[in-house]
């Protein structure tokens, strides 16, 4: 390892991937990506169902071959990797310091960083699951793990709390291994995963999908031995006389994922208290300068694609950044308006790349059944508008404005511009 | 009759309704957003189909599973059956992305193949 790179990258994932990637195509000499794990490919290793790169690739490839074609791209344009590597702290001045057990104690400097982290589960403890305290409660992604890489199964009849993408795929995996998934619970009245999902892992299998329904307790001793549910109200509010105990060995939760940002705090990077990530320009930028940062560290995104064509941006803007270009700051924010839950980015400078061409994403707060428009405005006034088929929290609206022809709809005075989700 | 789908050829999941003569040929179908919408209910009507994708275990590798997939997707009724047939495999590595695990599954005409390299190593 050298002491100092043009760009570092932390996280192996398809963010950092694909950052790493863009920095080098983009005239970065030195190039390192920084992984925790023992291999390249973050999550993607876990997920090996297919559905993955129908953007980028035009093909529905599984997580690991998807990873692939990034994996052998980083190392053919000798993007250097280290692995079993942790970083401990990220200083504003763009020093790293990490650890490992061949090297020790890390020093190093970087003249811009892509912060590629990713995201965690949400564990038991977050949704504050009453009962006793048994083995066999499980986040999704743990027992993906356990069943996909590791070869365990962690049980024989599942009940699964939340119907994120990632409880109904393992529902869908359990089933081929011949374990028994009993039902999946949701404690909104919706659907919080995609679709498809429904179909083809719960619908294909005969898995009952029962909504407004949550856990009131945990029983088991050594082991998981049952667990109780109840209905709620449309407040989410228990109902007395709806409880029903369904025998089970073991319970998995798939309620949510949250950006990974320890080290981005540590490094001054400011965070949006809605999406929980680095608040960013279109460029990738946070408010540090010369620390970007992309994928689930920022958001949580529903497609991998994405992820990867936000890295792509962040290390073609890392690359510019270390070699010196002047940065430009942030001249619009973005912020949600009626309907809208989250957005990113939160700023725009307007003035990247040739076509001056932003991706925005969002996620609707609740659901519009019927046909939407999704609008950027200032003030009352719609300066860029995009027609929906229906709007859904669990479903992430991608936007690709064309900012040259947005920016002339604009007054020259303001700088506060909202998004809004409105019926048509 | 009415028939409705969600279509699952891409993330998006389009709901698509499709009105169907006595015979079951289509006569209408709305909702869908491009032609993967009208493939799809026209395979789910005929010869329903799904990508199987599993694990097999590997000896002398540095991870004990590979994760594997059908490289097309094999007919819906008969996932099941193939997960069994896929379930005692065991290969050697190194495995290779794209090798053949399983050759002509279930008499379909479609491989098993590998969805990632497993190097040899140490366990």
């Amino acid at each position: 390892m050298k002491k100092i790179y043009d760009v570092v990258v932390i996280g192996a994932g398809p963010a950092g991937l694909a950052a790493a990637i863009e920095a080098k195509k983009s005239g970065a000499g030195d190039v390192l990506i920084i992984e925790r794990n023992n291999e390249p490919g973050g999550i993607l290793l876990q997920c090996i169902h297919n559905g993955f790169g129908s953007v980028i690739f035009k093909k529905d490839l599984p997580g690991p071959a998807y990873a692939w074609n990034f994996i052998e791209q980083a190392r053919s344009l000798n993007v250097e990797m280290v692995f079993d590597t942790m970083v401990v702290d990220i200083t504003g001045g763009r020093k790293i310091y990490a650890s490992n057990s061949v090297e020790g104690f890390i020093e190093l400097d970087a003249k811009a960083i892509v912060l590629a982290m990713g995201c965690r589960e949400r564990t038991r403890a977050q949704i504050m699951a009453p009962g006793d305290r048994p083995a066999g409660v499980f986040t999704a992604g743990m027992v993906q793990r356990l069943v996909n890489i590791e070869g365990y199964m962690p049980g024989k009849n599942f009940v699964i709390l939340g119907s994120g993408d990632i409880g109904m795929i393992m529902a869908r995996r359990l089933t081929l291994e011949g374990a028994k998934v009993i039902k999946i619970i949701e404690l909104l009245p919706y659907l919080t995963g995609l679709r498809r999902n429904y179909v083809q892992c719960l619908q294909d299998f005969g898995i009952p999908l029962e909504l407004s329904t949550t856990i009131k307790r945990i029983t088991g001793k050594k082991r998981v031995e049952a667990v109780e549910t109840v209905r709620v109200d449309e407040t989410l509010t228990p109902i007395a006389g709806t409880e029903r105990v369904i025998a089970c060995d073991s319970l998995i939760l798939s309620v949510g994922l949250v950006p990974e940002n320890e080290l981005s705090r540590k490094a001054g990077v400011v965070l949006d208290p809605l999406t929980l990530g680095p608040v960013v320009d279109e460029t990738m930028a946070t408010n540090v300068p010369g620390i970007f940062a992309a994928g689930n560290v920022v958001t949580i995104y529903d497609l991998v694609d994405y992820v990867s064509m936000a890295g792509a941006t962040a290390g073609i803007s890392a690359a510019k950044f270390a070699a010196g270009a002047p940065v430009s700051p942030p001249a619009f924010t973005l912020t949600p308006g009626d309907g809208v839950r989250t957005v990113m980015p939160q700023k725009i400078t307007g003035l990247s790349g040739p076509d001056a061409s932003v991706l925005v994403e969002l996620r609707a707060s609740r659901e519009f059944a019927g046909r939407v428009s999704v609008n950027i405005l200032e003030d009352e006034n719609i300066v860029y508008s995009h027609v929906e088929k229906y709007a859904r929290p669990a479903e992430m609206i991608t936007l690709k404005i064309n900012w040259n022809e947005t920016a002339k709809k604009l007054s020259n005075n303001k700088s506060g511009l909202k998004v809004n989700i409105a019926k048509i | 009759m009415e028939k409705k789908f969600i279509c699952i050829r891409c993330p998006q999941g389009c709901e698509i309704t499709t009105t169907l003569d006595g015979l079951g040929a289509i006569t209408d179908i709305t909702g869908n957003s491009c032609k993967l919408g009208i493939d799809y209910v026209k395979s789910e009507l005929s010869d329903p189909r799904r990508t199987i994708t599993t694990t097999v275990a590997v000896t002398g590798g540095e991870l004990p599973l590979c994760p594997v997939w059908s490289e097309k997707p094999i007919p819906k009724d008969r996932v099941m059956e193939a997960a069994a047939v896929i379930r005692p495999i065991t290969v050697a590595a190194p495995v290779d992305i794209n090798q053949v695990i399983c050759e002509n599954i279930l008499g379909t005409g479609i491989n098993i193949i590998s969805s990632r390299a497993i190097t040899k190593g140490g366990q």
